[in-house]
């Protein structure tokens, strides 16, 4: 909580504390931590299930493309093929039990590095009553308050403040908890951001700031649209320290949370973390994105594809492709499956309509 | 199993396109990501990708045909395994979705929103009964705010009050007064002036299982927030299918200062009031600011609670009781009269009530209704004070265009139409930004002469 006369007549000092006032701030200490050891040690077992996981949201949202060029997803539709790793890496660190987690529209890789049932996510998208929302909420509003994951958000960077939000109930609390907020490299550039940010070094919020860097804002280049296009320097004006990480190597992504959960659950307040990573389809669904070359894409794919790069890393770990080759059957089915539920579910029911608009009766 | 591709939708509204260049031809390997085609919609040439791993088999539509219908089958897909040279083409291409939302379409349209939500049944709450004997004191309404806050905070250890000066300032206007030294600095928190941001943090606190307590300096600058407000707190519930609530309340003064001009002087009370999700309540006196910010703190939903500055210093009765909640959603009569009914809100209350008195010295006996809360609005007790007296004014501190005035009208309209004698008539401020200049200002602003004006005009006298 904020120092106030109380914190100073508590004794701990006679005069107060301003953050500028103590030197032992060093924007750059969790990226020395993280050059030092870069990857983090997952055994054979470990990886496949990181591996598990990348594939499945893959996999996931190749049928959600599919489905919407069938018409049965509509509006706004965005995929996160490409970024498996960052939502995998990130949340195979976090606490199931105590952390929560908020993003903004691109959402479903979240939900299904969480755990989340594809079904109800799926159903969601296809607007049926079984979906996550009932069917009310769509692609870019999905929430689940069990796994602690509070949505999926549709107004960029509005994520940012509300997971700070959250961060501050954890706190008030005291329940060890910390809050990762997801966003990307445009909403890094709304000014709420920055709002949030004083506040949570000021307060010494338990939260994790991920910019999910894909290198575009719908269809406009960072360097096109940012003067600081390395992200993970934007918190040193709130004294954040931050991180720049490969967002297309799941292990590295794993290794830099740890590094970063330890010091915010310590009671240090924030880090900032900044993900290279890249989509490979459009912005939405609607997106031509002409704004880049096919070669471009191509050579993120052929080169530093997230989900290749872990199987490849399995092999030499002397994981056989048959192993591989089930996995990979089992996932399809498991999204096959999800798909024809979200297909033959029924739509909510008309009198959803008005319901749950307001939670009491006046 | 041969795969069927289909021609995809692209974007949210395509039904059909021309299919510009096939990128693969029969008997190729294609891989998931290969680019098979491009596909021209109405907005932009988009490239379509195949999911799946296979041998193109048969392509069923020829490159620069035009007006596909989504859904056509393009081209077949042989599967691991597969000889693509033998795979047939389906029988008949089938179109699926489109079919399900033209239905869906048709069920809605049979009764609309408003139709439903009238019929729905309500609760029938009344204020309690002040019981006999009760001690009545003189209270400002700022002091029955205060004493709100800090009641609920004793109640319940997760409301917490956050906002600009509330701390050690004791509040810009003095209604967070003395929650410091009681609370400390974890449940009274100063913030920066980040209306936006704090707006943003209350909201996910709120999220989080807590009861923020978020005070603007004044509503004029919650607009920095308003996205928050909204967006983020009032459709929560509804986008999350009822899993995922946002209790907090959104307080500050409202409406008109004095001297403030344009940018510092506006009533918001209609912009939160149009928002489903939301509660908004504003009251006037101080047993129902007390009451209803209890009840408001309480509350499972997110809520507006509307303050007025000028109002704050004010003395009014305040039934001395351990417990004092009221209501919400419920309109207050506050003097009763049989002749015209004078509707009002917040500080308008004064001003109705000031204008009945003088209009009583006439022989015009008005009945004043206060709404309290403007979202859910009681329109119940609208339309029984109308059935009364079969006039009704409408006297708001705020703009005439699109107002709470506006929408009573309305209301009396569709469902009073055969109680109505006279035409529902507003009396709102001039439809001006509020100008700093006195004499300007005061022509600005609702008075007592303007309501006595427009209750005789209603009353043909």
């Amino acid at each position: 909580m904020p120092k106030t006369k109380t914190d100073a007549a508590s004794g701990t000092t006679d005069t107060p504390v301003t953050p500028a006032t103590q030197d032992d701030f060093d924007l750059g200490s969790l990226q020395q931590a993280l050059e030092g050891d870069k990857r983090y040690k997952a055994d054979k077992e470990e990886l496949l299930k990181l591996y598990e996981q990348m594939l499945l949201i893959r996999r996931f949202e190749e049928k959600a493309g599919q489905l919407y060029g069938l018409g049965l997803i509509g509006g706004f539709c965005h995929l996160y093929i490409g970024q498996e790793a960052v939502a995998v890496g990130l949340q195979s660190a976090l606490d199931g039990d105590k952390d929560s987690v908020i993003t903004g529209y691109r959402d479903h890789g979240h939900m299904l590095a969480y755990g989340i049932d594809p079904k109800v996510i799926m159903a969601e998208l296809t607007g049926r009553a079984a979906g996550i929302s009932k069917g009310k909420g769509g692609s870019m509003h999905m929430f689940s308050v069990e796994h602690k994951f509070y949505g999926g958000h549709g107004i960029v960077g509005a994520q940012v403040p509300l997971g700070a939000g959250l961060a501050f109930a954890h706190k008030y609390n005291e329940d060890g908890g910390v809050a990762m907020s997801y966003f990307g490299d445009g909403a890094a550039n709304q000014g709420q951001v920055y709002e949030a940010f004083n506040m949570a070094a000021l307060w010494k919020l338990p939260i994790i700031f991920v910019i999910e860097n894909n290198q575009y804002a719908m269809g406009t280049a960072v360097n096109r649209s940012s003067a600081e296009t390395h992200f993970h320097r934007r918190g040193s004006a709130f004294r954040i320290p931050g991180m720049q990480v490969d967002g297309m190597d799941v292990l590295e992504v794993r290794k830099a949370a740890e590094i970063a959960l330890e010091y915010v659950r310590a009671g240090n307040g924030p880090v900032l973390m900044e993900l290279n990573t890249y989509r490979y389809r459009g912005h939405s669904m609607s997106d031509p994105a002409k704004y880049r070359s096919r070669e471009e894409v191509q050579g993120v794919r052929d080169k530093r594809d997230p989900i290749e790069h872990a199987k490849a890393e399995l092999v030499e770990l002397g994981m056989s492709e048959d192993t591989l080759k089930d996995l990979d059957k089992t996932v399809r089915k498991q999204i096959s499956e999800a798909a024809d539920f979200a297909e033959s579910s029924p739509e909510p029911e008309m009198s959803e309509l008005y319901t749950d608009v307001l939670v009491e009766r006046y | 199993m041969a795969i069927e591709l289909k021609m995809p939708a692209l974007s949210p509204t395509m039904e059909e396109g021309k299919l510009a260049k096939w990128l693969v031809k029969e008997g190729d390997e294609v891989s998931s990501g290969t680019i098979l085609a491009e596909i021209e919609t109405d907005k932009a040439t988009m490239e379509f990708e195949s999911i799946d791993e296979g041998t193109v088999g048969k392509i069923l539509v020829e490159e620069g045909t035009e007006g596909v219908k989504v859904g056509t089958v393009i081209a077949m897909l042989a599967g691991e395994g597969e000889d693509a040279s033998s795979i047939e083409a389906p029988a008949a291409p089938k179109v699926e979705a489109q079919q399900v939302k033209s239905d869906v379409i048709q069920d809605v349209s049979a009764e609309s929103g408003t139709a439903k939500l009238a019929t729905e049944e309500k609760p029938k709450k009344r204020d309690p009964e002040v019981p006999h004997g009760t001690n009545m004191k003189t209270s400002t309404v700022r002091d029955a705010l205060r004493d709100a806050m800090a009641e609920e905070m004793r109640r319940d250890e997760r409301v917490f009050v956050m906002g600009e000066e509330v701390a050690e300032y004791q509040g810009a206007y003095k209604v967070t007064q003395g929650l410091l030294d009681e609370f400390g600095p974890k449940r009274v928190i100063d913030t920066p002036i980040t209306e936006y941001g704090f707006a943003g943090i209350g909201t996910g606190a709120a999220m989080g299982g807590l009861r923020p307590v978020v005070e603007f300096m004044t509503f004029n600058f919650a607009m920095q927030a308003i996205d928050h407000i909204i967006n983020s707190a009032a459709k929560t519930n509804y986008m999350s299918g009822g899993q995922m609530r946002c209790p907090i309340v959104f307080r500050g003064p409202n409406g008109a200062a004095s001297r403030v001009g344009a940018q510092h002087s506006q009533n918001y009370g209609p912009w939160y009031a149009s928002v489903p999700g939301l509660v908004v309540i504003a009251p006037y006196d101080a047993s129902d600011a007390k009451g209803l910010l209890k009840a408001a703190i309480r509350s499972e939903d997110p809520v507006v609670f509307l303050e007025n500055e000028l109002v704050y210093g004010r003395n009014f009765e305040l039934p001395e009781l351990d417990d004092h909640v009221l209501p919400i959603g419920k309109a207050r009569i506050m003097r009763e009269g049989s002749d015209v009914t004078i509707v009002s809100y917040s500080i308008g209350v004064g001003v109705a009530l000031e204008a009945a008195e003088k209009l009583a010295e006439e022989g015009i006996d008005a009945e004043v209704l206060d709404l309290r809360t403007l979202r859910p609005l009681d329109k119940e007790a609208v339309l029984e004070s109308l059935a009364k007296t079969n006039r009704i004014v409408v006297a708001e501190e705020g703009f005439p265009v699109c107002s709470i005035a506006s929408e009573i009208a309305s209301i009396c309209m569709e469902e009073g139409f055969d109680d109505l004698d006279a035409p529902v008539t507003r009396v709102c401020n001039e439809d001006v930004p509020l100008p700093y200049a006195a004499n300007l200002e005061h022509a600005a602003l609702i008075d007592t002469d303007r309501v006595i004006e427009a209750v005789k005009k209603v009353c043909y006298r």
